[in-house]
């Protein structure tokens, strides 16, 4: 939810200003705070119960982890923010991962920012072919990309047979750069930090991003209103296929094993981080921040889980019940604000 | 005040657009010059609305031309007709409800600071200094939704304003808003004028034609009928022309003994809308309720229906208690209600003709169950007709109808029910003229028949034309009983603004 | 206009229409699979392949109505899932399978129930709460069963479903699987729910001011929804006589898909269940055949995807050449100008 929707009513008016101006204020907003807070209480639990859980290894696991998902989030999120859906990506991860580890078996030598931008190239190429659809077919996006999720896992399997690329037919310097740090934190981690931060700045401050959150809230008064919807649709559809793209490299590199299956499903989980990161699923609201830190909440959770011995299996259970409770809250914050507005409507000088 | 020797600001000439082989406009042509106000009017599906859609560059007129300042123009999108300094405000604002109202003026032409980025503070500054122009107190950095409409529109006017728009075209901006509202607005039309802005201004109401405008352009069934100085014409003359023929006498009422209390509203509230409400109506009674958008009319009759819930309070429908909530239980006691949003509340637009008539009788029509689709259809054929409505097939669906005739549907879908009490809000809104009166009509005999009838109007002549009893609420309460011999515009807004009636 | 020719002009206009065309093209491609594809007519083919279909087929059912009312329910295969879990654990735990089917039914009902409150209660739009009890009610059946799975169901009851009637090639679940179509079918179209349905869909607000119970009919809808997978669920771990959690994963997007490709609209309001049992057919028909021509399981899944975007697409772009033909017609010849008569 963007700052409008959820902040109270009361503090709408008092303090109105310095939510909208202070930009530390803004990141922290109440959905943000509230995963903080959630995240905080769980990795103490789980550190108290298990201190194997803060171990490096733990922490770089669960960190690499949420940055894959994270990107994959952020994508998910500038396309929702418009009141449309990309239930592709999991089929563009699995896609990329594939091609680009085909391509760098056969280049051992190819150097790594090449592979990382020939990912999100494929990706975004799939992307365009969604908003294509979207656009000029006037196709239902969580149709388009419904059909695209087959279409794309179909592709993958038509080239990727039963086959499968394992760890040591890939190149040592492609793989090791998942063990790789700069100041001690790992790229995939800061290519996910980079993501997002520069995620969050466009959708925020820049006039495109605002057309987007301007296309989600109302989208007739969008096309009145003289935004250019079709080349904001290309956009929006484009970066999300490109992050899931660059997710898929990202996958390739941390796991080095890849067949035609990988990422299946993941389209869901990157729902539920959004929507728990008070990602509004019909568009008009929500923010990168809160969607990179569902990611990552919803991989702490996993993990902790592995580490506190609890049946593992609970995972799918707590992260369902997680989007109920996100959506509910969002819902009851929601009502409560239009209350507030309506009765200092109602009562006017 | 007009220039009528400079050049026009805008011109439409000789435009005409068709929709699948349907002409909507043919052959239009008049001029907006700086510094004028100039009416629109015409019945509904006269073409007003294809022309406003023309010059917002939604759509692409097929011949003729669009001239700015004397050049040729063409408008690919409403992009392009913004540049050209056209700004257009709605009859159903366009705002975006999750952003900011400051966001929302300045959406598109935000101005940018270091890196391109939106310079945020100057949006808001911007944003305070176009509302203290206007002089109202809106809080830029709240959000849209929850706004009223009159602060809406007041939003949209800062948003054209703010673009520096130099032609302001108003889709009928008032049918909205209460008296005093429409007065802001036209102090704030006014200033722009004076300012050298041309606003073409549509709407249904003459008396707001004959106070603001200068001239008007009439339109009749896609074409262009006159252009005149509004001072040469009669409001007669003007509805003649819009109509084609002498209209019969707007409101037909007759004179009815009433009969004994069919409607009982007791002590009805929900907190933060109505308080306290109690009323009756008695068998062929109108009683029509008045009062300001917003003091809360709607919401009642909306309870007293049950579509929406109350608090506390009880509604009894000859003697017997209707169940909160649960419109099922309304209209088995016999009430029957004709909404306000014709288009979002009254009719389901894509389901067909048929299909809308019979919807709260599907259940009476079925037999053992099943519906065939002939009873329906019969059910439907015999009160579309009772009502004069016009249309090709009762298969097509309701939204391709004009909006007379989708009222008709809407009466056609309640009086199916036989009502014994008929609950009307705004019935008459958004419709031409000539429909207008058959409604009109249509209610008195009704209440001849013995319906109580409840009618919630903004519209002062309907009230005074057609009520024998009027309620007027203030602020959610009713603030006034007043019988028809002593019912005037005056005692009516007196009592609608209470003791603000003087500012 | 008389009747007849308005019934007929009618007809003619459904012919024409999406789920007209969609049960066209079903019965072309059964009739060519049978004619070109080697084993496709053989009784145990057919057998099969009313098997494989029976599950989408059944889920398709009840989702057509949910999608039509604007709601969709993406937690059916979890459902599904979930039963059979529960159903395997009562079997192990010693209750008898007469007791256990209908328990199933009504725990899948219990949890459409669960997705009714919330949509209708607690007003969350359908498709963020199936998508949390998607993964809630699975990640359930993981907790019930775990990894394990449970296969010695008795065999009268798994030999019923594989088997056939008597010694045709109809297989013995085609029936029920019938009299519920049938059910679903007269119920959207021929009765007082159905333009409930209808209505509530393509404007849910004027569907209330109507005396529509939207909220109570949408509740039921998602019982409807529950119930069906829950029974579902039973057929599935009798068929293959195992009961796993993860039976049925991902299903809940091939039912969307075969929805749609019916022709219904996604936004609500619009669609024939003829269609959308069509859409069945032809997905299961392509499927089947392509299978028996050595095309892999996976490589289907472009078929899958292409027929669903293709299915909404085509109608589309008929219409846009349609009106862009009626414009140019227009462009040529220019409407002739009444003679407006002068203004006084």
């Amino acid at each position: 939810m963007s700052t409008v929707r959820t902040r109270p009513a009361g503090s709408a008016a008092s303090s109105s200003g310095s939510s909208g101006r202070n930009p530390l204020a803004a990141v922290l907003r109440a959905r943000e705070l509230g995963i903080v807070v959630a995240l905080a209480i769980l990795v103490a639990y789980t550190t108290i119960a298990n201190p194997r859980f803060l171990s490096a290894q733990s922490v770089r696991d669960i960190l690499l982890g949420a940055s894959i998902l994270a990107v994959l989030a952020v994508g998910q999120t500038i396309v929702i923010v418009t009141r449309n859906i990309d239930l592709s990506v999991g089929s563009v991860l699995g896609l990329t991962a594939f091609a680009v580890g085909t391509v760098v078996q056969d280049n051992p030598g190819l150097p790594l920012p090449f592979a990382l931008l020939l990912g999100m190239a494929i990706g975004g190429v799939c992307g365009m072919v969604n908003a294509v659809l979207v656009r000029y077919g006037q196709v239902p996006a969580l149709v388009v990309t419904l059909g695209t999720l087959y279409m794309f896992r179909g592709v993958t399997y038509l080239w990727a047979g039963g086959q499968q690329i394992t760890a040591d037919e890939l190149p040592r310097s492609f793989l090791s750069f998942a063990n790789e740090t700069l100041l001690g934190v790992p790229w995939l981690v800061l290519i996910a930090l980079l993501v997002t931060v520069a995620a969050g700045v466009l959708l925020r401050n820049y006039r495109v991003g605002r057309e987007l959150y301007a296309m989600g809230s109302n989208p007739e008064a969008a096309m009145l209103a003289g935004i250019s919807v079709g080349r904001n649709l290309l956009g929006a559809f484009t970066v999300s296929g490109a992050l899931a793209g660059l997710a898929g490299v990202l996958f390739a590199i941390r796991f080095g094993t890849i067949d035609a299956a990988a990422g299946t499903g993941d389209e869901l989980e990157v729902v539920a981080a959004a929507v728990v990161g008070g990602v509004a699923v019909f568009g008009g609201s929500g923010t990168v921040w809160g969607a990179a830190l569902g990611a990552l909440l919803l991989t702490v959770i996993g993990n902790s889980l592995a580490v506190l011995d609890i049946n593992q299996f609970w995972q799918n259970a707590i992260v369902g019940a997680l989007i109920l409770f996100a959506i509910g809250v969002d819902r009851l914050v929601a009502a409560r604000t239009a209350r507030a507005l309506k009765k200092r409507n109602s009562h006017v000088r | 005040m007009t220039r009528q020797d400079a050049t026009p600001l805008l011109e439409v000439r000789d435009v005409a657009k068709s929709f699948s082989a349907v002409a909507a406009v043919r052959g239009c042509s008049f001029p907006l010059y700086p510094g004028e106000v100039h009416a629109l009017v015409g019945e509904n599906g006269a073409g007003k609305s294809t022309i406003v859609k023309m010059l917002a560059g939604v759509h692409q007129p097929d011949t003729g031309t669009l001239l700015v300042s004397g050049e040729e123009a063409a408008f690919a999108g409403p992009a392009d007709a913004k540049a050209a300094g056209i700004a257009v405000i709605y009859q159903e604002p366009t705002l975006f409800p999750d952003l900011s109202v400051a966001e929302n003026i300045a959406m598109g032409r935000q101005p940018r600071g270091r890196f391109g980025a939106i310079d945020r503070g100057r949006v808001r500054r911007e944003a305070a200094e176009l509302f203290s122009r206007l002089g109202v107190r809106i809080d830029p950095e709240r959000p849209a939704r929850g706004l009223s409409i009159a602060d809406q529109q007041i939003v949209e006017i800062a948003k054209a304003i703010g673009g520096s728009a130099s032609v302001l075209i108003m889709d009928e901006p008032t049918a909205a808003l209460s008296a005093v509202e429409v007065e802001r607005l036209f102090a704030v039309v006014r200033t722009l004028r004076d300012e050298g802005a041309a606003v073409l201004f549509i709407s249904h109401r003459f008396e707001e034609i004959t106070e603001l405008c200068e001239r008007v352009t009439i339109m009749r069934d896609g074409a262009h009928v006159s252009t005149d100085l509004v001072r040469d014409l009669t409001v007669d003359e003007m509805v003649r022309r819009m109509v084609g023929r002498d209209l019969d006498a707007l409101f037909p009422k007759q004179d009815v003994e009433p009969g004994a209390v069919v409607l009982e509203v007791e002590d009805l509230s929900r907190e933060g809308v109505f308080r306290d409400v109690s009323f009756t109506v008695r068998a062929g009674e109108i009683v029509a309720l008045a009062g300001l958008v917003g003091s809360g009319r709607s919401e009642v009759v909306q309870a007293v229906f049950g579509v929406d819930g109350r608090d506390s309070g009880a509604v009894r429908v000859n003697g017997k208690r209707v169940r909160p909530g649960d419109p099922r239980s309304a209209m088995a006691a016999g009430m029957a209600l004709v909404p306000e949003d014709r288009r979002q509340q009254g009719l389901v637009m894509d389901l067909s003709i048929q299909r809308n008539v019979t919807l709260p009788r599907a259940g009476a029509l079925a037999r053992l169950g099943l519906l065939g689709g002939g009873g329906e259809r019969r059910e439907a054929g015999r009160w579309t007709e009772r009502l004069r409505t016009r249309y090709g097939r009762l298969t097509d669906p309701v939204g391709t109808l004009s909006g007379g005739n989708q009222q008709k549907v809407v009466l056609a879908k309640w009086l199916s029910t036989s009502p014994r009490v008929l609950i009307v809000d705004e019935p008459t809104r958004g419709i031409d003229v000539g429909t207008k009166a058959e409604v009109h009509r249509l209610m008195s005999t009704l209440a001849a028949e013995g319906v109580a009838v409840l009618m919630v109007s903004s519209e002062l002549p309907e009230v005074l034309g057609m009520a024998d009893r009027v309620l007027v609420m203030r602020e959610g309460r009713i603030a006034a009983d007043i019988p028809r011999p002593r019912a005037t515009e005056e005692s009516i807004m007196f009592a609608a603004m209470g003791q603000e009636a003087n500012t | 206009m008389s009747g007849s020719e308005n019934r007929l002009r009618g007809s003619f206009t459904r012919l024409a229409s999406w789920d007209g065309a969609v049960i066209l093209v079903a019965v072309v491609a059964l009739v060519v699979a049978a004619a070109a594809v080697d084993g496709f007519g053989t009784s145990n083919n057919v057998t099969f392949m009313v098997l494989d279909l029976l599950p989408i087929a059944l889920l398709a059912l009840p989702m057509t109505l949910i999608i039509v009312t604007g709601e969709i329910d993406l937690s059916v295969a979890s459902t599904l899932g979930l039963t059979s879990a529960v159903m395997g654990s009562l079997w192990n735990s010693g209750m008898a399978i007469e007791t256990i089917i209908p328990l199933c039914v009504l725990l899948g009902a219990v949890l459409g129930a669960v997705n009714g409150v919330f949509v209708t209660v607690f007003r969350l739009p359908s498709l963020a709460v199936t998508i949390g009890t998607l993964a809630l009610f699975r990640g359930l059946a993981l907790v019930v069963l775990g990894e394990s799975a449970v296969a010695d169901f008795p065999v009268v009851f798994t030999t019923w479903v594989t088997g056939t009637v008597a010694d045709t090639a109809i297989p013995n679940v085609l029936l029920p699987l019938l009299l519920l179509a049938a059910v679903f079918t007269v119920v959207l179209h021929a009765t007082p729910v159905g333009r409930a349905v209808f209505a509530a869909g393509a404007g849910e607000q004027a569907a209330r001011f109507s005396g529509v119970r939207v909220d109570r009919l949408k509740f039921w809808l998602f019982v409807a929804s529950g119930a069906v997978a829950g029974l579902a669920g039973v057929l599935w771990t009798l068929r293959y006589s195992s009961a796993r959690a993860d039976n049925g994963l991902g299903l809940e997007l091939a039912v969307v898909a075969a929805v749609l490709l019916g022709g219904v609209s996604i936004f609500g309001g619009r669609g024939t269940m003829p269609g959308v049992l069509a859409g069945v057919l032809l997905l299961a028909t392509l499927q089947n055949a392509l299978r028996l021509e050595d095309v892999t399981n996976e490589a289907l899944n472009i078929v899958t995807g292409a027929l669903l975007i293709v299915s909404v697409l085509l109608p589309n772009i008929s219409r846009s050449v349609r009106t862009a033909a009626q414009r140019r017609r227009l462009r040529r010849t220019p409407i002739p100008q009444p003679a407006t008569p002068p203004a006084p």
